[in-house]
């Protein structure tokens, strides 16, 4: 029998949980579990400069890895901080495990020093929390918030421990909980035969169908049979903007991610469509565009393994609740004995009708810069994809640097499109990348960001410092924040209130202030020669300030209230 | 349309907040809410009332579904069943007053379970309707206080909710 303190059980039960690393920010309440850390050599923990960051950084991990990210901060100021990043985390369905400290437990209630009451200011973004009442429940309780955060649906789970509940004097025994079994929370399994069969049904007599994947083929694992029933079936494949990557993007059946500033064939063969066989997704409003106009002529088929997301926003033909992998491989093994299969040349006009739209390319039409001009915000994210063979960890922050990432970078992997699709936190991308770097340190990782986002969490080029993180940024300056600019000039008469940057840093001087590389790139010219030149410094973290061309808008987009086809191409044309 | 839904849930610190929370958070509706432990003192039972379409009501089982601290629910309503609510009334009783409450208590089933000079308290259970219905008959200038324990209930037969 081995006898521990809370605090020894807390590092003792994450290094036989096999977690590498932690990140956090230590304070009075979380003192005693720092100690701990600080005996033991099997958890690293990673200081950062803001408990946001941490989050991120487990966030962006948990996306790269599958893995959940663990989290350590403090009471009070320092959950509070961490609050962002676990909404963040909530909105996209991350796995993440955030420990708290807390004041001791005579004090709660008492208004103590740096005393929050955690649990309450969570409640509506986690997937579950726990309060631990005494030292001998933590094996088992961060056991269950293991098993809450992978399983099911993921999710961030929070422990708020106070203080007492890690004194080194307490000792109990400790042994690792090798199962765990909870009455009122059993994760989805299987879906239901008689449902998969009638979506097959649907799947052999459609003339437009089209298939519609989500962040949960990513999240679940199930990308290689998504791949595999597009390819078995010939159906046009679009995705969620969390969705990107779970089927490549460069193949032939791909038709880009749909939804606000979504690829034209997507919306257009979404709303033209007789069958949308969705997996995975949530269909959100930023996908839907207005529900009551949404694909009028389409039977709906949607596989997910939250019962609640299935009729939440649009109504649903065939609901199928089950993990993605086991309903997928039900499909597939029912495609395969069917009598009935699919005419070679059934979808030949369908078809046809997509390769139009498609070769069309509405909507993607820019002007690369000339020589001496400024670039163009898609210009340098080509370059990127270029330079970097597709292979990269591709990190973005929000705004329009974020939607031109996704448009303009060809994903063929899934786990390699990081971005705050959900929740939308601009700040979240440098520490996310920072997350994904460290855990593949083989792997090239980039950041896209612009200087308003980055500006939210520069504050890590110093963490990046310290432990050596050697990220490539993509900095698309253009001296403003350009989707709050896009519309305002699309809905204010271009009144810019706010969302231009008066007084920004040289962030040349300020990133190579921390040790690191920068470079500034104003000319299209020099472009090329200033990707080339960061990716091949391996073990530099290099910052490129490209100034971009702050007229510029993301384009297409959806027509506010319109149908999915309905899209601005440029700002003259519309669909 | 009104709904009833019954869950139990973990007897557990703070279980009640997450049901009421969601309740805020997804702008759903909560008519009255009544909780306590069951039998088993690891579960509580809480029945709440709510309104809303079939959508809506779809989408307020789910949700309660997810969380962690429930363990079961019903929509009593979706079957045969039973409601009750018990309330407690405090009204003036003095004069002419004091017989024609007395008899309009005996009318509805109710007991006049505490007496002063001036003063009737009077209980009474039932469907929710029949309470509206006596607080109509005894009229708002006898009414000093009304406390209700807003509805519970179970399905009728031998359809249960239990682990």
């Amino acid at each position: 029998m081995e006898l521990l303190s809370g605090a020894d059980m807390i590092t003792r039960f994450l290094a036989d949980e096999g977690v590498e690393y932690i990140y956090g920010y230590p304070g009075g309440a979380a003192l005693h579990i720092y100690d701990a850390i600080h005996r033991q050599d099997k958890v690293n923990h990673i200081l950062v400069r803001h408990e946001q960051a941490a989050t991120h950084m487990a966030d962006g991990y948990a996306r790269a890895t599958g893995k959940p990210g663990v989290v350590l901060v403090t009471s009070g100021p320092g959950a509070t901080n961490a609050v962002t990043g676990i909404a963040t985390a909530f909105m996209d369905s991350i796995p993440m495990i955030v420990l708290c400290g807390q004041v001791a437990s005579h004090l709660i209630g008492e208004d103590a020093f740096q005393e929050t009451d955690i649990i309450g200011v969570t409640r509506p973004i986690v997937k579950h929390s726990f309060t631990i009442e005494h030292p001998s429940d933590i094996p088992m309780i961060l056991r269950k918030a293991f098993y809450i955060a992978t399983t099911g649906r993921p999710g961030p789970v929070v422990v708020d421990i106070p203080k007492d509940m890690t004194a080194p004097t307490e000792k109990y025994e400790y042994v690792f909980p090798k199962k765990v079994k909870m009455r009122s929370y059993t994760p989805v399994g299987r879906g239901h035969t008689g449902q998969i069969k009638k979506a097959v049904e649907l799947i052999l007599k459609a003339k437009r169908p089209i298939l519609y994947g989500g962040g949960g083929l990513v999240l679940g694992g199930a990308s290689e049979l998504f791949t595999q029933l597009a390819k078995k079936l010939n159906f046009p494949v679009t995705t969620s903007l969390m969705g990107i990557g779970a089927y490549p993007q460069t193949d032939r059946q791909s038709v880009g991610w749909l939804g606000m500033h979504g690829s034209f064939e997507a919306n257009q063969a979404m709303h033209h469509s007789d069958l949308v066989v969705c997996i995975g997704a949530r269909f959100d409003d930023r996908a839907t565009n207005n529900v009551s106009k949404f694909c009028p002529t389409a039977r709906i088929v949607h596989v997910d393994i939250d019962p609640s997301s299935i009729g939440k926003t649009i109504r649903v033909d065939v609901p199928i609740v089950g993990t993605a992998t086991s309903v997928l491989e039900e499909m597939l093994a029912l495609l395969d004995e069917s009598k009935t299969q699919l005419e070679p040349d059934a979808l030949a006009d369908w078809w046809k009708q997509i390769d139009a739209w498609a070769a069309s390319r509405a909507g993607r039409i820019y002007e690369p810069a000339e020589p001496g001009e400024t670039m163009k915000p898609q210009q340098v994210v080509e370059a990127v994809w270029k330079a970097t063979q597709g292979k990269a960890y591709v990190v973005t922050d929000v705004g329009q640097h974020q939607m031109f990432a996704a448009q303009y970078y060809k994903f063929d992997k899934p786990n390699h499109w990081i971005t705050s699709g959900g929740l939308g936190t601009m700040g979240f991308g440098f520490p996310a990348a920072m997350g994904v770097k460290l855990n593949k340190p083989d792997e090239e990782v980039v950041l896209i960001t612009g200087e308003g986002s980055f500006q939210m969490m520069m504050q890590e080029l110093s963490t990046c410092s310290q432990f050596g993180i050697p990220v490539k940024i993509i900095n698309l300056n253009n001296q403003s924040l350009g989707m709050v600019r896009q519309w305002q000039d699309l809905n204010y008469q271009a009144r810019h209130a706010q969302s231009y940057m008066q007084s920004l840093p040289d962030f040349k001087m300020l990133v190579e202030s921390y040790g690191h590389v920068a470079m500034k790139v104003e000319k299209a010219e020099d472009l090329d020669a200033a990707i080339e030149k960061a990716f091949a410094m391996k073990d530099k973290l290099v910052f490129l300030d490209v100034y971009v061309d702050p007229h510029e808008h993301v384009y297409p987009m959806q027509v506010p209230q319109g149908s999915m086809k309905d899209m601005l191409l440029s700002k003259t044309e519309r669909t | 349309m009104r709904h009833i839904i019954s869950i139990l849930m973990e007897n557990e610190a703070g279980a009640l907040s997450r049901v009421v929370g969601l309740f805020s958070q997804r702008n759903f509706n909560i008519e009255t809410l009544n909780v306590a432990p069951t039998d088993d003192p690891t579960l509580s039972r809480l029945t709440v009332t709510t309104v809303g379409d079939e959508r809506v009501i779809e989408q307020i089982t789910k949700q309660l579904n997810k969380l962690i601290d429930v363990v079961k629910l019903v929509d009593l309503t979706e079957g045969q069943h039973i409601e009750r609510e018990l309330m407690l009334v405090k009204v003036k009783a003095v004069g002419a007053q004091r017989a024609e409450v007395k008899r309009t208590t005996e009318i509805f089933r109710g007991q006049i379970i505490d007496v002063t000079p001036s003063i009737y308290t009077v209980q009474l259970a039932g469907h929710a309707s029949k309470l509206d219905a006596f607080i109509q008959a005894l009229g708002s200038s006898t009414l000093l206080e009304v406390v209700r324990t807003g509805v519970s209930g179970v399905a009728r037969g031998e359809k249960v909710l239990s682990l």
